[in-house]
């Protein structure tokens, strides 16, 4: 029997098995950010422990940098010092560090696949649960807690459980693919799989639904995998991968002879087995707009808020979920989507705030002015990305548009800097979770597009985005 | 790491499925530097009101619960983000078993790092122990939970129960194969990053 494109990796990256029981994987790639990684370092001076292969690592600062003025000094204190501390720890253990003056910093997940630093066959870990977004280049990319990023920090290996693998197939072509995105296919996909429906897998996504897409809608689907629970999502890498990653300024200099060994490797057998199945049909997706406070909670742009039964369909705890979700977000059973109104409009995060992104959100935005009711604002995902939409004069539209253009950073998709909602605004996020206070306290979440988030600036209220003229 | 070896406490119902690390602790409360002092953070929203008093619907302002270690939960508890803040907070409060029905996988794996010991058991078993209101008794050696009325016994990998039972450290475990990486590293094709 053949293996899984997961599988293959898997086996290729083990240095110690055991009969049960977890299995010690090397790691190639260790991204470090300014959260989760100071108690791993201080852990590792109290044992008077190097880090074995800082060639092998890198570190920015993200999650709560300030995306205004560079130049103005961080006025929260708190986030000063853990700044600082990450500064001073890449010092100290030799980390190559993109600081926050550095033109490569950005959120670790959109400079890794950016600087060539991301490669299709290898493993990938950070402190951060969205790592599963390199999976897009046919990488095994896992989020990990802050003693795993002391113990990848030690010894370059991690103990892992084997997680089994689940493949999610993609069938058919969208009709209008500029206004039902890959967002929209991985909300869809989560909505019917459920928060908890990759919990203990892999993900392989697959079909032509998939391998239709970018590389940046590809990071899209593989991003929000830790939304179903999964432990990774990847894709298979092809041309596509091969060029994105040709020519960036880490990529390795050997790179064409790894990607002749990729193309001859990475990819599933015809015989091998999955734990599990889920196709999605694509053809008449709509796009997608969360309710609740759990990305599950969603529902298509033309339907009405469902109730908790028909939200649960019999789990009394799924309903009580949902009416709490309700009460959380203020919302009625059976009130259509378009007829909500919002204050703000966020177009940023790890998910949807690369170059394409920016590019499709424009689109919409070009030559209007958002409502006067909202406050909207974009975040590059990176310092690099911000400087190529400048190039092609988007900060211009967005802008003129009266949206705020931001420096680089996770911001508000978790709202550790000071980029908030205030209680109970109502915001249109481009970004990855609706959990309750994710983008602050008392602030209502709804997961969209970065065009149904640019559709909604303008209008004030949701709107189904298939209507405007995206030519 | 402490050793982890039997817990005789009353239990915290936490009726909610989907419990997310957001929620465990506040993204606010993220900044420190150390892993001391999280306690006072967990579920804080949940905990107090805007202007920072207690809310009283919220069991763990309930003070017959003040000195519980075993707080049960729903399903797909501590999903979302990977921070293992959420793990140091529930110590840092208290709590050293949580049971519910399921984990999310990061979550899972962090309580093992903390010394914390989290149990996954059948949905109508939960529910049940929820409603328990006598001290029950969580013996990890012979991995059983006894309670006033039965004993349940429940599943743990070989090699997690080592290492909580004996409170181990995991790194110098893995420096015991040290060669084995190093092997490994011959071999290994990836080029540096730099």
């Amino acid at each position: 029997m053949g293996n899984t494109l997961f599988e293959k990796i898997w086996e290729s990256h083990i240095v110690v098995e055991r009969q049960s029981g977890p299995s010690l994987i090397y790691i190639d790639r260790h991204l470090v950010h300014e959260v989760t990684s100071p108690q791993a370092f201080d852990g590792l001076r109290m044992s008077n422990r190097k880090v074995r292969r800082p060639d092998l690592t890198i570190a920015t600062m993200d999650h709560n940098v300030p995306t205004n003025d560079r130049s103005l000094p961080i006025l929260d204190q708190t986030s000063a010092i853990q700044i600082q501390t990450l500064e001073k720890n890449c010092k100290d253990f030799g980390i190559k560090l993109f600081d926050i003056n550095s033109p490569n910093q950005g959120i670790v997940h959109v400079i890794g696949p950016q600087l060539g630093i991301t490669l299709p066959g290898s493993t990938i870990v950070c402190g951060d649960s969205h790592t599963s977004t390199h999976g897009a280049f046919g990488a095994l990319a896992l989020g990990i807690g802050t003693s795993d990023v002391e113990h990848v920090l030690a010894s370059q290996t991690l103990w892992l459980e084997k997680p089994k693998p689940f493949e999610i197939r993609v069938e058919g072509k969208r009709k209008n693919p500029h206004a039902v995105t890959a967002k929209d296919i991985v909300l869809s996909i989560i909505k019917n799989i459920g928060t908890g429906g990759g919990t203990g897998t892999v993900v392989e996504y697959c079909g032509e639904g998939i391998t239709d897409l970018s590389m940046e809608q590809r990071m899209t689907i593989c991003n929000m995998s830790i939304e179903a629970g999964a432990r990774a999502g990847l894709i298979a890498p092809d041309e596509k991968t091969f060029d994105y990653l040709r020519g960036r300024e880490y990529t390795p200099k050997n790179y064409e002879s790894l990607v002749d060994s990729w193309k001859d490797n990475l990819k599933t057998d015809s015989d091998a087995k999955f734990e599990k199945h889920f196709i999605l049909h694509i053809d008449d997706i709509a796009p997608q707009v969360s309710w609740g406070t759990n990305p599950g909670m969603t529902c298509d742009v033309t339907e009405p808020i469902p109730s908790p039964d028909e939200f649960s369909k019999g789990d009394p705890n799924q309903k009580k979920g949902a009416e709490k979700a309700l009460d959380y977000m203020a919302l009625e059973p059976g009130t259509l989507i378009e007829d909500i109104k919002i204050d703000r409009v966020f177009i940023g995060s790890c998910t949807n705030a690369r170059l394409e992104d920016l590019i499709e959100a424009s689109k919409i935005i070009k030559g209007q002015k958002i409502s006067p009711n909202v406050r909207a604002m974009v975040v590059p995902g990176s310092q690099m990305v911000k400087k190529q939409a400048e190039e092609l004069g988007l900060d211009k539209i967005f802008i003129d548009a009266n949206f705020e253009w931001r420096e680089a950073g996770c911001s508000m998709c978790l709202g550790m800097n000071p980029d908030i909602l205030s209680p109970g605004e109502r915001c249109a996020s481009t970004s990855n979770r609706n959990f309750e206070g994710r983008q602050g306290t008392g602030g209502r979440t709804h997961l969209v597009s970065p065009v149904m988030a640019a559709a909604a600036a303008i209008k004030g209220h949701f709107v189904d985005v298939r209507k405007m003229d995206l030519s | 790491m402490e050793s982890f070896k039997k817990v005789i406490s009353i239990i915290t119902p936490l009726d909610k499925v989907n419990v997310d690390t957001d929620q465990i602790v506040p993204k606010q409360f993220l900044k420190l530097v150390q892993k001391s002092g999280f306690g006072k953070f967990l579920f804080f929203n949940w905990r107090y009101d805007e202007n920072e008093n207690k809310k009283s619907d919220f069991v763990l302002n309930d003070s017959k619960y003040d000195d519980s270690k075993i707080l049960v939960a729903g399903d797909n508890f501590g999903c979302g983000s990977s921070r293992e803040h959420a793990v140091w907070a529930l110590l840092d409060y208290g709590f050293s078993v949580i049971i519910a029905p399921s984990f999310a996988d990061i979550f899972f794996s962090n309580c093992f790092k903390n010394g914390v010991l989290p149990i996954s058991l059948n949905q109508k078993i939960v529910e049940k122990l929820q409603q328990e209101k006598d001290a029950i008794e969580v013996d990890l050696e012979k991995q059983i939970i006894k309670t006033s009325s039965e004993e349940i016994p429940f599943e743990i990998d070989s090699h997690k129960k080592k290492i909580l039972l004996e409170g181990l450290d995991d790194i110098a475990q893995t420096f015991q194969y040290e060669n084995k990486i190093s092997e490994f590293e011959k071999k290994s094709k990836i080029p540096s990053v730099l």
